[in-house]
């Protein structure tokens, strides 16, 4: 049988039509869009061309739309080149235990620079509660960085209601956006951001380029020193075929948004009813509505995540865990921490994140093979009894 | 995952001797939750000789797989011979297991030898 993919969340594949979108890019088209000569002219005007497309769809100005190398430079940029900019007027971050490590382990690096950062807490669905982020703005504080919806779990964020905050304040507000850009419907006046980051590999487009949105009149320190490209923001020859890829994905994103919205939430929502009806001791991880469409996590009590991973994988499932034993670190997640999960249950983790090319087949196979797969890790299990 | 050997794929998937034996003459139960990794093992003996040996664990392939290993390794040994089984022969006789994960290994040795130690404790109460 065909192995089944439910790791979208990790990366999706690129889709065919941005991967035509791209290939002239890589030898006929090669210029370097800082030449002055009619080969470097022709990149330009498609560079500027996909640039002015994610603008539009982002409901910002082209000018306003720095490409990078992904959501991790994006993050960084953000997060560091915010603080070092406006370091005269402060040194107090805002963040939340659930952000990406991009985001946090930029904050931990500034925090060794003298800047202070207040980590908040999440209630047991993964919400920030915008009223903790009122509490904790201060005099100091010169950034906000809470995530648009958490990749683990899949809950979303308050970020219009926290962003209206911030600009009262004064205050930058950064949204880290890779899981959202493309599958759920904002614009980034609707979010009240000032910087939002995104990545195109998580949208069918290619691996190795992303963008932050930098609203205009936000400072940013640069940290890519060496060229003048994306208006002296980020030194470094354009990512030429990435950036058209990228521009093409959002293109095709745009087209089939509200369906697959549509599609996803009708497949998740019966992969956690199905889940817990043919399972015993399963717990919903992430906010049961204010979800993303595409994500099923869940905790399995008395069963370990590497190996039902490894189990559905031989079965041809591919999907994650949030369990430490899958981790360089041995440490679980600290998302499943932070939302209270006891260490067991985060052990028992799984996420299954769907995308364009799921089925209705794909998900009919997926509530097959899990059942029987927990009933063997069970059977092996000291801790399992039956309720 | 080839971050696996065949060997530790086979006694994930295979595993030999899941179970509790019923008056167990020795058991040995290690690891905790909050580590990932639990690991019950019930030994019978006969005339100072493992004649059977059962697992139950919580805990990751790696973690399956040394049970399973464990298991299979001590039966038919002397309690002086199964004490010197160490944990780089359960990852030995696996095809090795990655770095990252010998410490399931270590976890299989201390189940081990938390067994023995109960049966020996067993017999001195019996004496």
């Amino acid at each position: 049988m065909k192995p089944v993919y439910f790791d979208y969340a990790a990366t999706t594949p690129c889709d065919p039509e941005v991967v035509a979108a791209m290939l002239p890019y890589f030898s006929d088209r090669f210029g370097n869009p800082g030449s002055m000569h009619a080969f470097g002219q022709k990149t330009k005007g498609a560079v500027e061309e996909a640039r002015e497309g994610i603008a539009a769809f982002l409901g910002a100005d082209s000018g306003e739309i720095v490409f990078t190398s992904g959501g991790t430079e994006s993050n960084n940029m953000a997060v560091k080149g915010a603080a070092y900019a406006r370091r005269g007027k402060g040194n107090h971050i805002i963040t939340s235990q659930i952000e990406h490590h991009a985001v946090l382990e930029p904050c931990h690096f500034l925090e060794k620079e003298g800047f202070e950062v207040t980590i908040l807490p999440v209630d047991g669905d993964g919400r920030v509660d915008p009223d903790d982020v009122r509490r904790a703005i201060t005099d100091k504080t010169i950034l906000i960085s809470i995530m648009h919806a958490n990749n683990e779990i899949g809950t979303i964020q308050p970020i219009a209601e926290i962003g209206k905050m911030a600009r009262e304040r004064g205050v930058y507000f950064h949204t880290d956006a890779v899981q959202t850009l493309g599958h759920l419907p904002f614009t980034v006046n609707d979010l009240n951001v000032d910087l939002l980051s995104a990545s195109a590999h998580k949208l069918y487009g290619p691996k190795g380029v992303g963008l932050l949105y930098v609203r205009k009149g936000t400072r940013l320190t640069p940290f890519m020193h060496g060229g003048e490209q994306e208006n002296k923001r980020r030194a470094s020859t354009h990512n030429v075929p990435g950036i058209i890829g990228f521009g093409k994905a959002v293109e095709m994103a745009q087209g089939s948004l509200e369906k697959e919205v549509r599609d996803l939430i009708a497949w998740r929502d019966k992969l956690i009813r199905g889940f817990q009806e043919k399972i015993d001791q399963v717990k919903l991880n992430g906010d049961p509505t204010r979800r993303l469409p595409n994500n099923v996590n869940i905790s399995i009590a008395h069963v370990e995540g590497e190996g039902m991973l490894l189990s559905l994988d031989m079965l041809g499932i591919a999907c994650s865990t949030g369990s430490a034993c899958s981790s360089a670190s041995l440490a679980p997640s600290h998302v499943l921490m932070a939302i209270g999960l006891p260490h067991e249950l985060a052990h028992g983790s799984l996420r299954f994140s769907m995308g364009r090319p799921t089925t209705a087949a794909d998900v009919d196979r997926l509530l097959e093979v899990l059942p029987p797969v927990v009933a063997k890790l069970r059977a092996m299990s000291p801790l399992y009894h039956k309720t | 995952m080839s971050q696996y050997s065949e060997k530790v794929m086979d006694h994930f998937a295979n595993p030999r001797n899941v179970g509790e034996i019923e008056n167990a003459d020795g058991i040995g139960k290690v690891g905790n939750a909050v580590c990932g990794d639990i690991m019950n093992l019930y030994l019978r003996v006969e005339n100072n000789i493992i004649t059977d040996a059962k697992f139950k664990t919580f805990g990751c392939g790696a973690a399956i797989a040394t049970s399973s290993m464990v298991t299979e390794l001590v039966k038919g040994k002397t309690i002086d011979e199964a004490l010197a089984i160490t944990n780089r022969a359960v990852a030995e006789a696996l095809g090795g297991l990655p770095p990252i994960k010998m410490h399931c290994s270590v976890l299989a040795e201390e189940a081990l030898q938390s067994a023995i130690d109960d049966y020996l404790k067993k017999q001195r109460d019996k004496a």
